[in-house]
């Protein structure tokens, strides 16, 4: 079972009172963009065993999306940030780089 | 105009746990930047902004933190659209919705020993429900089994319970189920 810190409202959620959205920091590709590109956004993603950032929702909750940074080998919970960034924070980073050390 | 029919009216279930749909409530949400709403939300309804996870009762009024950006005010019935009106106005001039969402929720009461409450809703949440974790004065939106719900235990002693009106008969039915004696665990 996997605990998620929700961020937003300092809840630490049970797995279940989340809605899962996906592997996160994707880059949109639209109109304008090449087929090669926007089938990369669409449908292909990394799936990895190990370390993962990912999106999920609050969705029984305060019902914000957030990012969270986890193992997917290890269910070990990396952290949680807030959505509105491009790239992990600096603390998340620098705890990923710890680890590959 | 219509009459409002509570949902599930007298629906009650005694026990160790008496469950009870609490009739109707009124209930008003309103979304927008907590920090620019706060002031004249708290003006016009007499109480004060909770804090995070919060709710905070006053004179058959709560008002309750339901995200980062919505609140929650509950009233009596026949007054919610007054109120509603006049939050409306209050907040005329920020970026904020206020609505009477009375009739698309169901509230219910739960009474009983503080420590038997507790245990009927953690049959039902994977919500923390220890005493230090989930304190008087807090509400927390949850899972109740499948559905959505808000839960807190309120002044008067007894744990009050939300979830929409639509699912208001399953919530029901498993918090009669949760509460029936022969359930009791004794966790608490
Ligand atoms: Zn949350």
């Amino acid at each position: 079972m996997l605990i998620l810190s929700c961020p937003y409202c300092g809840v630490a959620a049970d797995e279940t009172e989340l809605h899962p959205g996906g592997e996160g920091h994707l880059v949109r590709h639209g109109p304008g963009s090449s087929d090669d590109e926007f089938e990369s956004y669409l449908f292909l993603r990394r799936n990895p065993r190990g370390v993962h950032v990912e999106r999920w929702r609050h969705v029984h909750g305060c019902g914000k999306w957030f990012h969270a940074a986890r193992d997917t080998m290890t269910m070990e919970v990396i952290g949680t940030y807030p959505a509105q960034v491009s790239e992990p924070p600096s603390e998340i980073l620098n705890a990923l780089g710890a680890r590959s050390a | 105009m219509f009459d409002a029919t509570p949902p599930l009216a007298r629906a009650r279930q005694d026990g160790r746990v008496s469950v009870e749909c609490a009739g109707l409530t009124g209930m008003v949400t309103l979304r927008g930047d907590i920090a620019a709403i706060g002031e004249p939300v708290a003006d016009a309804t007499g109480l004060s902004i909770p804090d995070t996870l919060g709710i905070v009762e006053d004179g058959g009024r709560a008002l309750a933190w339901m995200s980062p950006d919505e609140l929650m005010l509950f009233c009596a019935y026949d007054e919610a659209e007054e109120i509603a009106a006049t939050l409306t106005a209050a907040t005329a001039e920020d970026h904020a919705l206020v609505a009477n969402v009375s009739d698309a929720r169901a509230m219910f009461e739960l009474s009983g020993e503080e420590a038997a409450l507790r245990e009927t809703l953690a049959k039902l949440t994977p919500a923390d429900l220890r005493p230090d974790a989930f304190p008087p004065g807090t509400i927390r939106r949850t899972r109740l089994a499948q559905v959505s719900g808000a839960i807190w235990l309120a002044e008067d002693g007894a744990m009050r319970v939300i979830c929409f009106r639509s699912v208001a008969d399953y919530v029901f039915s498993l918090l009669c189920h949760a509460a029936r004696p022969a359930a009791a665990v004794g966790h608490f």
